[in-house]
C-alpha cells in the first residue's frame, strides 16, 4: 500500500518541479496506454484462471450487487445533501 | 463510452490469449503488472503535480461544494458496507475496496488485484479485482443511463454523485443535459476530487 501511494507522491513532487516542461502536459495520453497494457495483463491472468472463467456469472452477480449498492447509496446521499444544504438552488 | 469499450476490448483480448494458453508463466502470474502499476502511479502523480489548472480549481472551491463529493463517498461506502452482509464470501474491507473505485474501473481493479494479494492470496485477489472491474463498469453504465431518472426523483445533484470519478469526462455530457448547465463546474470539481480519492481509499481498504 505505502509503496503505491509513495510512488504517486514522488510523481506529484516531480510533476510539480517539472511543471513547465511541455511534454508533461501530455502525460494523460501515456496514462491511457499504460492502463490499456495493465488491463491486458489483468485479462491474461483472468483468462488463464479456470476457476474465474468458470465462475464469471457468479462474480458478475456479485459485481452487479455492489454496483447497484454504490449507485443507490450515492444517489440517496445526493438527495439528502441537496435537500439540506442546496435547497434555495432547487427549482419549484 | 468509446474509451470504456477500448479498455474492455484490451481486457477481453487478454482473457482470450490467457485462456488459449501457451504463454510464459511470468506474464500470467502478474509480476510484470506490479511494475507497470508502479509506472502508472508515478504517471498519475506527474499529471497531478504538473496540472496548472488544478491549483486554480482547488483555490476556487467553496466549502459547501465539498459536500457533493462527500455525499458520493459516504453514500457509496455505507451501501457497499451493507452489501458485505449479503456477500458472505467477501469481508467488509473487500466490499469497501470495490465500492471505493467510484466507477474508476481501470485503476481500482488493478490496485485491488495487486494490493489484496498479500492478505487474500493470488486467487481471491484476482477474483476481487475482476469483480471490481465489472462492478465499476456497471456503475458507469448506470450513471450514464440512469441520469434522467436520478435527476427527476432525487434532485439535480443525484446524477453527479452516481457518476463518481467519471463526472469530469465520460458522464459529463449526460449530467450537463439532465442536471443543467449551471452544475457543469460542480460536476467537474466533483469528478476531480473523487478521482483523486480513489488511490487513497482503495489502498487503505486493501491494507
Amino acid at each position: 500500500m505505502f509503496t503505491v501511494i509513495g510512488i504517486m507522491f514522488a510523481g506529484i513532487g516531480a510533476g510539480y518541479l517539472l511543471r513547465r516542461v511541455g511534454w508533461l502536459q501530455k502525460v494523460g495520453t501515456s496514462i491511457t496506454y499504460t492502463i490499456y497494457l495493465l488491463l491486458f495483463l489483468l485479462g491474461l491472468s483472468v483468462g488463464a484462471n479456470r476457476e474465474i472463467v468458470d465462475n464469471l456469472a457468479t462474480l458478475g452477480g456479485q459485481a452487479l450487487l455492489l454496483a447497484v449498492a454504490g449507485t443507490t447509496g450515492s444517489v440517496l446521499a445526493a438527495w439528502a445533501v441537496g435537500n439540506w444544504f442546496f435547497k434555495e438552488g432547487k427549482r419549484k | 463510452m468509446r474509451g470504456s469499450l477500448i479498455v474492455v476490448g484490451f481486457f477481453a483480448l487478454g482473457c482470450l490469449l490467457g485462456a488459449g494458453g501457451g504463454l510464459p508463466e511470468a506474464w500470467i502470474k502478474g509480476d510484470a503488472s506490479l511494475y507497470v502499476l508502479y509506472l502508472l502511479m508515478f504517471q498519475v502523480g506527474l499529471s497531478i503535480g504538473s496540472d496548472k489548472k488544478l491549483k486554480e480549481i482547488l483555490r476556487s472551491i467553496r466549502p459547501r461544494l465539498l459536500l457533493v463529493p462527500l455525499a458520493t463517498i459516504v453514500g457509496t461506502l455505507t451501501f457497499s458496507a451493507a452489501v458485505s452482509l449479503l456477500l458472505v464470501k467477501w469481508s467488509l474491507m473487500d466490499c469497501l475496496a470495490v465500492g471505493s473505485g467510484f466507477a474508476y474501473y481501470s485503476l481500482s481493479s488493478i490496485l485491488i488485484t495487486q494490493l489484496k494479494e498479500p492478505s487474500l492470496g493470488v486467487q481471491l485477489a484476482t477474483e476481487l479485482g475482476t469483480i471490481a472491474l465489472m462492478a465499476n463498469i456497471m456503475r458507469e453504465i448506470m450513471a450514464l443511463l440512469g441520469a434522467p431518472l436520478f435527476a427527476r426523483y432525487f434532485g439535480r445533484l443525484a446524477p453527479i454523485c452516481a457518476g463518481g470519478a467519471t463526472t469530469m469526462d465520460t458522464t459529463l455530457p449526460v449530467i450537463t443535459r439532465y442536471a443543467g448547465k449551471k452544475l457543469v463546474f460542480v460536476s467537474i470539481l466533483h469528478g476531480i476530487l473523487v478521482d483523486l480519492s480513489v488511490p487513497f481509499f482503495v489502498s487503505f481498504f486493501c491494507s
